[in-house]
Order: C-alpha cells, then structure tokens, then sequence
C-alpha cells in the first residue's frame, strides 16, 4: 500500500535492498521465493530418498491393472476383472450421481424452508427456523450415519417382506423400502419407445413456441393469449395418444420378491439413499438461509413501486422481486453445491463407492499407491470446483447491474 | 360545527361516541392467532398440518424420554428393565460416559487432566471473548497454551517451559528490533525464539522426571476432548495464517499474491477428508524418515491449512470492503506498511469479518468428526467403532446419536449466537 519514496540520493547502495521502498519489494519477494523453493526442494528430497527407501516409484501403471474388487452401486458396466481406471470412473459418476440428486433436493428443500421462514404463519417459522438451526450446527457426517441407522435398525429387511402373513408390504404394490435401500419400478423401452420420446420432446418444444407466440402477440398486438391450460394440454395429450396408439411400447418392471431378495427394478442402496438425504437436508438448511436473506434484500419500495404500477401480486414476484432475489441468491447457492460435492467424499462413512471410496479407498490400499492415487483425488475434486467457479462467474458477469 | 349545519342537515351529532373496546376477535389473544395462524384457507392447513406434526413428535418422543433407563449395564439388562415399554436406555451414556468425553485408551485416573484444561479452557477464552473481562487475564489466556500441553499430553512440565521461554525472548527481541523495521523485529524475534528453545530443548532430557505428569501419547487421545483439541487448536493458528494469507493475497507483489493464490485456491478446491488422507498415508513421504510426526500433529497441520485458507477468505472480503479512503489516510499519515494494517486496516476488517469467521470456526468444529473416517476415535468415531461394535450395547443408536447431536449443537449454536452478540457489541457506525 504504501507508495511513499524517498528522493533518490545518488547511486544505488545494496543498503537500499532494504530501506528503499521502491526495491524493498523486490527483496522481499525474492526471499519468499528462495524460502519456498527450498521448502519444495526439502520435500521433494525427502521423498525422493524415502520413496527409494522403500523401493517404490512414482507410477501410474497400476490404473491398467485389473481392480480385483466388486463394487455394489455402477452406473456403468463394470467387473471385478476391469481395470482400478474403470473402476475410478465408476467412482467419478457415483459421485456426479449423488451430487446431481443432492443439489436437486436440497434446492426444492431450501427454497421451500427459506420462503416458509418469511411466512405470516408464527408457528410454521418457528418450526422452520428450528429446522434450519438443528441441521446447521450439528456435523453433517452424523446426519449420515444417522440416515444410515434408520435403514439398519427401522426399516424391514427383504426377508420380512415374505410368506402370507408378512411384517411389511410394498407400498401401491411398487414400492419396496427396505433395510438394505430402496426398490421401484423401471421403465422398459420397447422397440417404437423412441417415438413417444420423440414426440414428448416435440410437445415440450411446442409449448416454448406458444409462449414465445403469446409474448410476441403482447407485444406487437396488444392481444392477451391464455397460454397455461394450453400449455398443460400440450405437455399430456399427445405423448398419451402416441403412447396408446403405438400399443404401450413403455411399460414397467416392478421389483419382485424372489428368495431372500428383491429382483428386478431400479435399486438405490441404502448407502446412497442416507448419503443423498443426510446431504440434501444439511444443505437445505444453508440454501434456506441464502434464499430468505436474497428475499430480504429486495427493499420493500421495490413491492410497493411495482404495486403502485398496478401489477397483481404474482407478477410483483415474477417480475419485480424475484428477478433482484435471485442476483442475491445464486452465488452462495452456486458456492453450496460446491460444499455439497465435496462433502458426497463422505460416502466413504457408509461405504457408497464415489471416488473417495473406489481410488481413495480400495484401490489405494490395494495398490499402495498412496500418493499417485490421492493426487488424482485432489485433481478430479479440483477440476469440478474450478469448473463450478467458472460457472459462477459467467453468472455473476451477466447479471451485474449494468451501470453507467 | 353543529351550528352551521343545523339547518340543512337532518341530524347532526354534537357530543362524542364512548370509546369502546375492540370486537373480540380484534383483540388479544384471538387477534393475534387470526392473524398469525389462520389469515387465509392455506395458512390454516399450514397451521394444522404443523400442530401435527409437533403433537406426533411430542407423543412419540416424550414417553421414550420419561421411561430412560440411566443405571444398567449393557442392552440387553436394560431391554429386561423396560420390559417391552417404549422407553430409552440412557445407561449407554452414563456407562460409557468417559469413553464418550476421553477416549477408550487415556489412563482413566488422569481423566481430572483433561478436565481441568477444560475449565482453565473457558477462564482463557474469556477475557478474549467478552471485552468487559480484567485486561489481567489476558496473561493466563498467554499462558494457557502451555499449561494444557502439559496437562493434556503430560511429560515433565520443562518442554512447554522452555517453549514459553523461547516465545518471551522471541517476543522482547522483536520489542528491541520493532523500532527499525517491523521485518527485523519479526526476524529478530523468530531467530531468538527458535535459538532459545533449541537450546532449552536439551534441559529436559536431563531432568525427565522433573514436575512430571504420566505421559499420554497422541494416539490414545479420543472422544469429545479431541474433537474439542482439535477445534481450539485448529482454529487459533489458523487465524494469524489465514490473515497474513489475505494480506498476500491483496498484496502488490506479484509473486508473494500468486503463492498464497494458488495456495488458498488449492485448498479450497479439495475436501477436507482428501487432505486427511493426505495426513494419514501421503505426509509421512515429505518428511525425514526419523522425523516420526505423529498421526494428531499431521492432521493439526493440515485441518489448520484447510481453515486459514477459508478465514483467508474471509478476511479478504473485509479488507476489500473497507473504503479505500482507510488506506489513503493511513498512507498520508506516514504510516509503512505494518503500522498502517495493524493501527487502521486491520481492526476494522477484522470486525467486518467476524460473521464469516465464526462460520468458519463453527464449520471447522463440525469437521472435525470427519477425522474419525481416518480411523481415529473422536466422539462419532467412539460411537461408530468402540461402542456401538461392543458386545453390550449393539444396537443402542438413538440414544448415542442423539447425544451426539445435542453435544454439537450447543457448542456450535452457542458460537453462533456468541458472534451475533459481539456483532452488536463492536457496531459503532448507525448509531
């Protein structure tokens, strides 16, 4: 900060390294660097004589070696006779995967919390603020395990879901909720299902286009256009006429009992499911702090200019207040998902194999390839954050408030 | 009035109405729930749907409450007593008390150790935390460090003597060399600190036994205490670092900005739990073979990296929000670099920033569960490992959660609700 500079007094003396302010920043960051490369010098030598100790190298060959483990929760093909590379890239997109679904809920969760804690409704905020402060100060690892006790000692296991007189049902006869996770019906795709995709994605298009259309008739005509009972129409009626017309190419495979276990459908892990949840409600709790403070930071002048104009209250809230909420809102929202995908590395707690479980965990201990495998580690979670930062500012650059 | 309108209006009123009381449902107890509780159709259900659920909780929770057991020694006796009541075996807690606050492996007749470092704990911090506290004890707060190194890990009181010793003549070297330049006295003060403990360090392999406690090595440390070692600990380096990493970070020197950058970025980008393991498996590489840090020390370093780089952050939000006149005043007066952040930057950033630092102390506190994923025994890591896998009390999660979950959530509320209170203790603008 500080700019003053003495008159320069004749020729350069070395004293002046120190007391002249005009080099003294030189000095000093020279110092820095000498002490920091020497600092990475004694590290690296250090593990460059320690790693020879031991007779090991710095390698990444054991990525092609078949991983030797099973892993219970794939999104994508994989055996014990795929390689620990594949067997990280399972890990990478169950990690996506619990991110993905955590942010969603979490967001539904926080936004809902965050509009009910600004309620008229005394004990609806109460309860809400008593919510958001619960979650918030207590760790969310034993949220985890928590969630994570609920499946092994509430829920029924598969086994009492037998015999005539079972302890447990399934629910609407589709639904298994069990100690060892969740089960549901999946979807089949027959051979035509591509055509009734199609056409949902063309009714979906169809409805942005009659919304473009009603605005353009507003605003070059003037003439009104009722746009939501269409909309709905649109969004229903064709995809279930194709669907019937073509013979239900789409139809359902409900998870059945046979044995000692549920077969069939799609199965989340109860690993996964206390993961998603414990890591949804805990950032819920944060979301909703964020949202009531972006809603709070909308002065009330803004309501009422808008209200002075004339517009009804929903359109205050879509046009007028929501608009400058959420300027307030996105960046720690952003910065939330962000802490939620780092906090997903928790899956190791209650053995979901994300990233942290697959290459931090089984194959480093297989392997003993610590370092190489805890450095891939730190660069995938690198990359998403940066990436996530990146995103975040391409938000915040557009939504700056352009002034003169 | 009465009198110009007498003639062509048919009646007019002359004298006041009484005042009367407001209708009944304008008034008290039923105006304030018609408009707090049932203003409209949706409100209402929101309201019944709440009572509810309060009522389900308070049914459900209160007779599991009432009918606790305190006083038996494992599940299944406890599960006897109730005789298929609902009702909660709280005896786990009192059973497993000190396993749950120590650790299952500290010498359980040093236990009055770590509890008294706990008292003299909240006597140091509190001439830090509440400014209406004696100046005095500011000393002891100085002097604390020391006194729960010794009390806690034990040993011959000597090593954290000769520490403070070192930390004085650091301190009055850097008094002696303050008035040049800030550079040399921090200079001056490092080389005579680090020059009187390594000579002091040899004092105490001469007399072992000297004021001695039982030693405890770091690896039967356990339960809440190390939650709370870690916390405190933690928390307070992190400070100094994480300021001084903001200060390079808004530094004009390129080199020294793009190296805390880079640093503060990095950290930020990982997981606690990646560089956890990176303490537990990878840092022993970087070291000389015969340097033996152990386990608790190397996660201390880098659960202290992972926080300066957030309370850097933090920090840097508060000087960037300082006006820019602050540090053109501090300039005009002919301050240098030193004594314009430490007399006006500075204390007004730090305040800025006090929200965003007790978030991260709080957040930090909450973390240190995650130590228990790398094996070592804090409360969570009890719970998960020594006690819920006993023979005993298998199956007792409840009653440990909960435990859990009430011991967290004091402390960190408690900080919370701290911080709000010197908010408004330290707001001098809007008055």
């Amino acid at each position: 900060m500080s700019s003053i500079s003495d008159p320069p007094s004749g020729s350069f003396q070395l004293s002046m390294l120190i007391n002249d302010t005009r080099y003294r920043s030189y000095t000093f960051q020279f110092v820095a660097l000498l002490l920091l490369i020497m600092a990475f010098a004694y590290l690296g030598y250090n593990l460059i004589s320690n790693l020879q100790a031991a007779g090991l190298n710095i390698s990444y060959q054991f990525l092609g070696e078949p991983a030797g483990y099973d892993i219970n929760q794939t999104l994508i093909p994989y055996t014990s006779q795929s390689t620990h590379w594949q067997a990280s890239l399972v890990g990478v997109l169950n990690t996506l995967l619990v991110a993905l679904l955590g942010c969603l809920m979490a967001t539904i969760i926080g936004v809902v919390v965050g509009v009910l804690r600004l309620s008229n409704n005394w004990l609806v905020r109460q309860l809400m603020s008593v919510y958001v402060e619960i979650f918030r100060n207590v760790p969310v690892l034993i949220w985890i395990l928590i969630i994570m006790a609920i499946f092994v000692a509430v829920l029924p296991q598969p086994r009492d879901f037998r015999g005539d007189d079972p302890e447990a049902t399934m629910v609407l006869g589709a639904f298994a909720f069990t100690g060892r996770g969740f089960y549901s019906p999946a979807p089949i795709f027959g051979p035509l299902s591509g055509i009734v995709i199609a056409v949902f994605l063309a009714s979906i298009a169809g409805i942005f286009a009659l919304r473009s259309y009603a605005k353009k008739a507003l605003f070059d005509r003037g003439q009104v256009i009722k746009t939501f009972w269409p909309s709905v129409a649109i969004f229903f009626l064709p995809t279930i006429i194709v669907y019937f017309v073509l013979g239900r190419p789409i139809t359902l495979e409900y998870p059945a009992l046979t044995g000692f276990n549920f077969q069939g459908g799609i199965f989340m892990r109860n690993s996964l499911i206390s993961l998603w949840f414990a890591l949804s409600i805990y950032t819920a709790a944060f979301i909703a702090e964020n949202v009531r403070a972006g809603i709070l930071a909308v002065s009330k002048g803004q309501t009422e200019a808008a209200a002075s104009l004339g517009l009804r209250p929903g359109r205050i809230m879509n046009l007028v207040v929501l608009p400058q909420a959420l300027r307030v809102i996105v960046p720690p929202l952003i910065s939330q998902y962000l802490n939620l995908t780092k906090n997903s590395s928790l899956a190791i707690a209650v053995g979901y194999m994300d990233l942290t479980g697959t290459l931090g965990g089984i194959t480093l201990n297989q392997t003993g390839r610590a370092i190489e495998a805890i450095f891939l580690l730190m660069l995938f979670y690198l990359a998403i954050s940066l990436a996530i930062s990146a995103i975040m500012n391409v938000y915040n650059n557009s939504v700056r408030l352009k002034e003169r | 009035m009465s009198d110009t309108h007498a003639q062509s209006v048919a009646y007019v009123r002359d004298t006041m109405l009484p005042e009367q009381a407001p209708p009944v449902t304008e008034a008290g107890v039923i105006k304030w729930m018609r408009e707090n509780l049932f203003k409209g159709w949706f409100n209402s259900i929101l309201t019944i749907v709440s009572l509810y659920f309060i009522y389900q909780i308070v049914t459900g929770a209160f007779p599991w409450f009432a009918n606790g057991i305190w006083s038996t020694s494992s599940l299944a006796e406890c599960r006897e007593v109730l005789d298929g009541a609902t009702g909660a075996c709280f005896s786990v807690l009192t059973e497993r008390w000190n396993q749950l606050l120590f650790g299952f492996k500290y010498p359980s007749e040093g236990y009055w150790r770590p509890t008294l470092a706990f008292v003299f704990l909240i006597v140091a911090l509190a001439p830090a935390l509440y400014p209406a506290a004696p100046r005095k004890m500011l000393f002891f707060t100085g002097l604390y460090p020391f006194i729960a190194f010794w009390l806690i890990w034990g040993g011959t009181i000597l090593i954290p003597l000769m520490v403070l010793i070192g930390v004085i003549a650091g301190y009055f070297a850097f008094k002696r060399f303050e008035r040049q330049s800030f550079a040399m006295g921090m200079l001056a003060g490092l080389l005579a600190a680090v020059v009187v403990i390594w000579a002091g360090g040899l004092i105490p392999s001469l007399l072992p036994g000297f004021l001695a406690l039982e030693a405890v090595p770091s690896r039967d440390l356990g339960g809440f205490m190390l939650n709370m070692i870690l916390g405190t600990v933690c928390v307070s380096l992190s400070l100094p670092i994480g300021i001084l990493l903001a200060l390079g970070r808004q530094s004009s020197m390129p080199i020294i900005k793009w190296i805390c950058v880079i640093f503060i970025e990095f950290i930020r980008g990982v997981p606690l739990i990646t560089l956890l393991f990176v303490a537990n498996v990878v840092l022993a590489y970087f070291f000389p073979p015969d340097a033996n840090i152990d386990l608790v020390l190397r996660v201390i370093i880098m659960i202290t990296m992972f926080a300066s780089a957030y309370i850097a952050e933090v920090i840097r939000g508060g000087l960037a929000a300082l006006p820019r006149g602050q540090y053109e005043a501090a300039d005009s007066l002919g301050l240098d670099y030193a004594q314009s952040m430490r007399l006006i930057i500075l204390p007004q950033a730090l305040k800025i920033s006090i929200p965003g630092i007790v978030n991260v102390a709080v957040g930090l506190f909450k973390d240190t569960t995650l130590v228990s994923v790398i094996s070592m025994f804090d409360l969570v890591g009890m719970i998960r490992g020594p006690i819920l896998a006993s023979t005993e009390w298998n199956g007792v999660y409840w009653e440990l959660w909960g435990f859990a979950v009430f011991v967290f959530f004091i402390v960190c509320f408690s900080i919370s609700k701290y911080s709000q209170w010197l908010e408004r203790q330290l707001a001098t603008d809007h008055r």
